[in-house]
């Protein structure tokens, strides 16, 4: 808390000089995914000396495949957690969305599309509760959105049943329209001889759009500001309901997202499936440098913790590790980036 | 920047008649006069639980008188809720400044009424103007995309009074800005409040402290219990009778005599207590000396002149 004012006597008027005098890199350092990016580095260069298939371009590919079915919907959640919300029912509304459109189009005999619109529906819905029910009832939204998490558990499995007669969904590879779906939501392409998953181009294009919305629009503005402190939103006249609502809608468009992804990309969809991912997207957002408490943070920042997640997902199998250790790993990896992260940032707010 | 309030207009920018508040069967307001015009200040005085956070709700919009009137340039109104009140230009600067700490200093400035530019925000416009608002009224800051949080008290209090200003605020109530302030920091604040009143605006400013109250204020109204118990221009009462009528008189006697009783043989409590008691008599003569009621036992439930 310095005094940083000169109250009085007006000073020269090369006043700016004082700002120039920070240097980029120490503006770096007060960016929220700076802790994150050194992880990042650290965790690869890691595997690039111990594993040797690591190394290969078609290894980061991979890297990078896995990274964007988690970093898709780690984007919309880092925005709700920089809003100052949680939403663990995410994982399982993938699920619910892939559930959606593969059962809608199935048992319809209708075009894919009208499975993939109605699922689209569905999962701006589940957003759209959990958000109402958040904003009008003053619970935590940690608690509202593990009640919708169960819920849906039980809806996907049970309504799977009623409607398939087993617990997964049935092949809809044959349906009209799959080809183009898949285009969209899960197809693959070369470049160089490296397979280049289309989610990485969607993963990119969330990114960049929601980094631009964070950083350089009102909404984004306001969603700092009700995750900072929501009666100094209200206070000021920022709609601080709808731009929560808004936020769990975008994690339902980013669930629906992944659902058709996972959709596509495999034909048949086991209602089991997306359970603890709420938390591997919450991890991604808080490696990435999101305050729990809301307000700070940076979706560029939840991309980085994605990725992490995914050098080690996939780093292990490369490295030959046995992969029962996976979660062990994982989560030394996470508390190492978190405590990394912490200590980068309190040295960057001390050298403010 | 469109404070062209005439000064000394006929009619005051906010005027309450005799205005109160029941929550319920609970009298949380009642009998309340005050004007302020354009270029005047007004103190509203009052201790703990005098009522003066439901008076400002009242002004702010944030909650509806139930007895009187309340006018706003000549025009009885009634709030639906602060926006309404924003847009006739009755600005609030609440205690907790209504700011976002980890928000840099030009979000903060802009928020709720960001510089929009097609889809985007005009940022080097916000940040300009943000700056530009800041030096006007006196605060330089280094750099405005430091996080507000990392402001000192009394600037964060500057900016919000900045804001307010800069978005056509003509009537600023203030929130007890000095409260949790140190000396130099309050000084600073209340030049701001001098300067908000040389641009030509309307400060309602609410405080507990009389020393902080009277160097600024043109008017002074004095709440205890939900009730006025008076209301002065300037030259109508001294610094001391405030003092006084603020503590109350007789409640600062018998704290005296607690003083006293709890000191034992010996203890500097009762120094303090004979000291304390000297200091209470002074502020009676005072009193007297202006020809003021001595606020005696039930002074609480007196209304003062309240038109003087």
């Amino acid at each position: 808390m310095s005094q940083t004012v000169d109250v009085g006597t007006p000073p020269a008027p090369a006043r700016d000089e004082r700002v120039a005098r920070k240097s980029p890199l120490a503006r770096l350092m007060t960016r929220p995914e700076i802790g994150a990016l050194a992880g990042a580095i650290v965790i690869y260069l890691i595997f690039f000396i111990v594993a040797p298939p690591f190394r290969d371009a078609n290894a980061l590919a991979s890297v990078l495949y896995v990274s964007s079915t988690y970093g898709i919907p780690a984007v919309a959640v880092a925005l709700l957690m920089i809003g100052g919300e949680f939403d663990l029912s995410a994982g399982v509304a993938v699920t619910s969305s892939a559930l959606v459109a593969s059962m809608i189009s199935y048992q319809l005999s209708a075009n894919m599309f009208v499975g993939v619109l109605v699922a689209l529906v569905v999962a701006l819905a589940i957003g759209f509760i959990n958000g109402y029910l958040v904003v009008k009832t003053g619970i935590p939204s940690f608690l509202v959105t593990l009640g919708t998490f169960f819920m849906l558990r039980g809806l996907n499995l049970a309504v799977t049943k009623i409607v398939t007669g087993n617990v997964g969904t049935n092949d809809v590879s044959d349906i009209a329209g799959f080809g183009m779906a898949k285009n969209i939501f899960a197809s693959e392409f070369n470049v160089g001889g490296v397979n280049i998953r289309i989610t990485l181009l969607w993963w990119i294009v969330f990114i960049a759009i929601a980094t631009w919305v964070l950083v350089r629009t009102h909404v984004g503005n306001w969603i700092f500001a009700v995750g900072g402190s929501a009666p100094s939103s209200r206070a000021v006249g920022v709609p601080v309901n709808k731009v929560k609502i808004g936020l769990f809608m975008t994690v339902g468009f980013m669930a629906w997202f992944t659902g058709m992804h996972i959709l596509f990309a495999f034909n048949t969809v086991q209602s089991g499936l997306g359970l603890g991912n709420e938390f591997i997207y919450i991890v991604a957002a808080v490696v990435g440098g999101c305050l729990l408490t809301g307000g700070y943070g940076s979706v560029i920042g939840a991309a980085i913790g994605a990725f992490i997640f995914g050098m080690a997902n996939q780093g292990i199998v490369y490295a030959g590790w046995n992969p029962d250790w996976f979660f062990f790993f994982l989560g030394a990896l996470l508390l190492g980036a978190i405590l990394l992260n912490n200590f980068i940032r309190s040295r960057a707010e001390a050298s403010r | 920047m469109t404070t062209t309030a005439d000064p000394k207009t006929a009619v005051p920018l906010v005027r309450l008649t005799d205005a109160g508040k029941n929550y319920g069967n609970i009298i949380a307001l009642q009998g309340v006069t005050l004007e302020v015009g354009g270029s005047e200040v007004t103190c509203v005085l009052g201790d703990n639980g005098a009522g003066k956070s439901t008076l400002i709700k009242i002004i702010a919009g944030l909650h509806q008188h139930t007895h009187g009137t309340y006018e706003v340039e000549g025009e009885d109104v009634r709030f639906a809720s602060p926006r309404e009140a924003l847009d006739r230009g009755i600005a609030t600067v609440y205690q907790d400044l209504a700011v976002v700490p980890l928000m840099p200093v030009w979000r903060n400035f802009f928020l709720g009424n960001e510089i929009r530019k097609g889809p985007a925000m005009d940022i080097a416009a916000m940040r300009r103007t943000a700056k530009q608002e800041l030096l006007d009224m006196g605060i330089d800051l280094r750099d405005v995309d430091q996080p507000i949080g990392t402001l000192s008290g009394g600037e964060r209090q500057c900016v919000a009074i900045a804001r307010a200003v800069h978005f056509g605020a003509k009537v600023l109530i203030l929130d007890e800005p000095t409260a949790a302030l140190g000396v130099k920091q309050s000084g600073v604040v209340l030049r701001y409040i001098i300067q908000a009143k040389e641009r030509g605006l309307g400060v309602i400013f609410i405080t507990h402290n009389p020393h902080h109250a009277y160097p600024v204020g043109d008017r002074f109204l004095i709440l205890k219990r939900g009730r006025s118990l008076g209301y002065w221009k300037k030259d109508e009462v001294s610094m001391a009778e405030l003092t006084g009528l603020m503590a109350g008189g007789s409640e600062l006697e018998e704290l005296t005599h607690e003083l006293e009783q709890a000191g034992g043989e010996g203890s500097g409590l009762r120094e303090v207590a004979q000291v304390f008691g000297q200091e209470v008599a002074e502020l009676h003569v005072a009193e007297l000396g202006a020809g003021r009621t001595p606020p005696s036992e039930g002074s609480d439930t007196r209304q003062g002149p309240t038109e003087p």
